[in-house]
């Protein structure tokens, strides 16, 4: 299996006044194609921290980062920018949807960014709106969704483009336990889809969805192990959306 | 290409999307720049205004004739000198008609101011101007009533004179003067004709305010000693005024006998005089007026550039979601960019709208019209305005963290 992520010893410094704070203080690690991998830590572990990185939000202080064997850690803002558009999907704890814009609009945004014409646009954006099982609420605003729904919608944003990985921080935080189980479900699907996924979070629960757990402590990996209490979604999701 | 093209229309999506969410938001900061646009389109049509009014009266000057005096306009030179430099005489005007051959018509004139009398009524300080028959050639004026001054008339001296539209106007309101016989100062004269209205010079001088005299009959009256006339000289062309200057300039010195190396003992004046005093003038005008409407202008963008920052702040967690997906840092700039200019242009044109109505207003006092290159100029500096005050927050907009910008509440 090819390798998609390569880490090697990742360090992560941020001054905060006079004090230099560690956030992360060597992270190696690699993560495969079609991974479906948790990352867990306490709040302050430095796991959102390596989420940046890897989502290239940002750059390690030391360390490289190779996605496909591409070098990231010393690109610049506008090359991030690129990666970020072709290679990474995020989906976030609070949707982060843009409010006055549709779902269509929404999906499609990568898609504008990444300089696609319209009509390839619209039929990507559609195809990942159905892939989520919203295909009737495409001219519908985020307000008028239910929290399950526009998770659906940043899902499909983070699909339209087919990127490498899919990046999920606390996918379900802001969701019902019900809703979230249905998230984790669909994230199955696309996992068995051939999607490589990684998850961030702090449940127990959630993580358990996962096939291989990454626990970060105090900026270290603590453990780095497979899954085997695996929790499947019993009802397949898109029968219900 | 198609990349630019979807950039730009993605930028003007939001950017009307944003205005319509902040739409009293967007009315008052336009407010800035519809007042800035009104007062400059206004001052640009004012200052129209003006110089149409210029030039309709500077052509009653008319850009082809040469006024032979002995005093240059504007001034300068030495005053003792030109004090006493020898008068021009009605034998220099002859000598020019005589001997020049790019000319149309040469006039002596000489003038006084008189009251002029008819029955009850008087009109005080007219202009009274003697001169000949070529007068009429040589100013372009137009007989309304009767005729000019014949040649016969003019050199005979006989008591007869040409009215002005506005004294006769004043002297003769119901009947006609034609027959009439009018008191100039003291002395009877039988009215010949009347001229056209002619109009004002720079709005000083009345060009109507006059009675024209056979400049013979003018000399024995009014003025003691011969002497002391100016020649108005018509150029044979109009594109060809600068050699009439140089022949007049010429049989002027050879009959005035000024020795070659000396300089003129007269001046010829012309209409460009006035065009370049008026450029310069009317140059400072409107420099001191534009920048002042400017000031209006500068502030409106001041206004735009304080609301840009808000509107950036305001939408910090947007611009770190676009990053996210991978929007450069350019598309995040014209994004905001678009968004000032758009509020600038949408200013610009109410401003229009409003300063049409307007500069109909103006029309009624200063004969004007708003010109169609000061619309294009208006709309084009709204969208500057737009673009230069809307970079500061746009440039920081697109150098956000996205990290920080996504945990931005």
């Amino acid at each position: 299996m090819s390798t998609v992520i390569k880490l090697h010893d990742i360090t992560k410094m941020y001054q905060m006044g006079a004090e230099e704070v560690h956030a992360l203080r060597g992270i190696s690690l690699n993560i495969d194609r079609n991974e479906f991998v948790a990352i867990m830590g306490p709040s302050g572990s430095g796991k959102s921290t390596l989420m940046n990185i890897i989502g290239c939000l940002d750059t390690p202080t030391s360390g490289l980062y190779e996605l496909n064997n591409v070098n990231v850690s010393e690109m610049n803002d506008n090359q991030l920018a690129r990666i970020r558009n072709k290679e990474i999907g995020f989906v976030f704890q609070t949707f982060n949807l843009l409010a006055r814009s549709d779902v269509l609009h929404n999906v499609e945004l990568p898609l504008i960014y990444g300089g696609y014409g319209s009509g390839e646009r619209k039929k990507l954006a559609m195809e990942a709106i159905e892939k989520t099982g919203l295909g009737d609420r495409a001219h519908h605003k985020p307000n008028e969704l239910s929290g399950g729904q526009r998770q659906r919608v940043a899902i499909a944003r983070a699909l339209v483009t087919r990127p490498s990985i899919l990046l999920a921080d606390e996918p379900t935080g802001n969701l019902d336990s019900k809703t979230g189980e249905e998230i984790m479900g669909l994230l199955d699907i696309l996992h068995k889809q051939g999607n490589t996924i990684i998850l961030v979070t702090h449940e127990e629960d959630i993580a358990a969805h996962a096939y291989r757990r990454v626990r970060i402590r105090d900026g270290h990996i603590e453990s780095d192990e497979a899954v085997t209490n695996r929790k499947t979604v019993v009802h397949p999701p898109l029968a219900t959306a | 290409m198609q990349f630019y093209i979807d950039q730009v229309k993605e930028g003007l999506l939001i950017a009307f999307a944003a205005i319509r969410a902040n739409k009293m938001r967007s009315v008052l900061t336009t407010l800035g720049i519809v007042i800035g646009i009104v007062s400059v389109t206004l001052m640009g049509t004012a200052i129209e205004g003006l110089n149409r009014a210029f030039n309709k009266s500077i052509a009653v000057i008319g850009a082809d004739v040469l006024y032979v005096q002995k005093w240059p306009w504007g001034g300068g030179g030495n005053w003792w000198e030109i004090r006493n430099r020898k008068d021009l005489l009605i034998q220099h005007a002859r000598a020019i008609e005589r001997n020049a051959q790019n000319v149309r018509s040469v006039s002596p004139i000489t003038g006084t101011g008189r009251n002029v009398k008819y029955g009850g009524k008087v009109v005080e300080n007219v202009v009274i101007l003697g001169t000949d028959a070529d007068f009429i050639e040589t100013t372009n004026a137009n007989v309304a009533l009767g005729r000019f001054l014949t040649p016969m008339e003019a050199d005979g001296g006989r008591p007869i004179c040409v009215l002005g539209s506005e004294v006769a106007e004043a002297l003769f309101p119901v009947e006609t003067p034609i027959g009439k016989t009018v008191k100039v100062g003291n002395y009877p004269y039988r009215v010949v004709g009347v001229l056209e209205k002619q109009g004002s010079f720079l709005g000083i001088a009345s060009f109507d305010n006059r009675v024209y005299l056979p400049i013979t009959r003018f000399f024995k009256e009014f003025r003691s000693r011969r002497g002391g006339i100016e020649i108005w000289v018509k150029a044979a062309s109009a594109t060809n005024v600068d050699e009439t200057k140089e022949e007049v300039r010429g049989i002027l010195r050879n009959v005035r006998k000024v020795a070659p190396g000396k300089e003129d003992d007269f001046a010829i004046n012309q209409q460009e005089f006035f065009i370049q005093t008026f450029n310069q003038i009317g140059g400072v005008i409107a420099a001191v007026g534009l920048f002042i409407t400017g000031l209006a202008l500068f502030v409106g963008g001041i206004g735009i550039m304080n609301i840009m920052f808000v509107s950036v702040t305001e939408r910090t967690k947007e611009i770190g979601i676009r990053k996210a997906i991978g929007a450069p840092k350019r598309s995040i700039l014209m994004q905001f960019l678009f968004e000032s200019a758009a509020i600038c242009l949408i200013g610009g044109v109410i401003g229009i709208m409003i300063a049409f109505p307007l500069s109909l207003i103006i029309d009624q006092i200063l004969p004007t019209a708003m010109p169609l290159s000061i619309v294009g100029i208006a709309l084009l500096i709204s969208v500057f305005v737009g673009v230069v005050s809307g970079f500061l927050p746009a440039y920081r907009a697109s150098r956000m963290d996205p990290v920080d910008a996504l945990r931005y509440e």
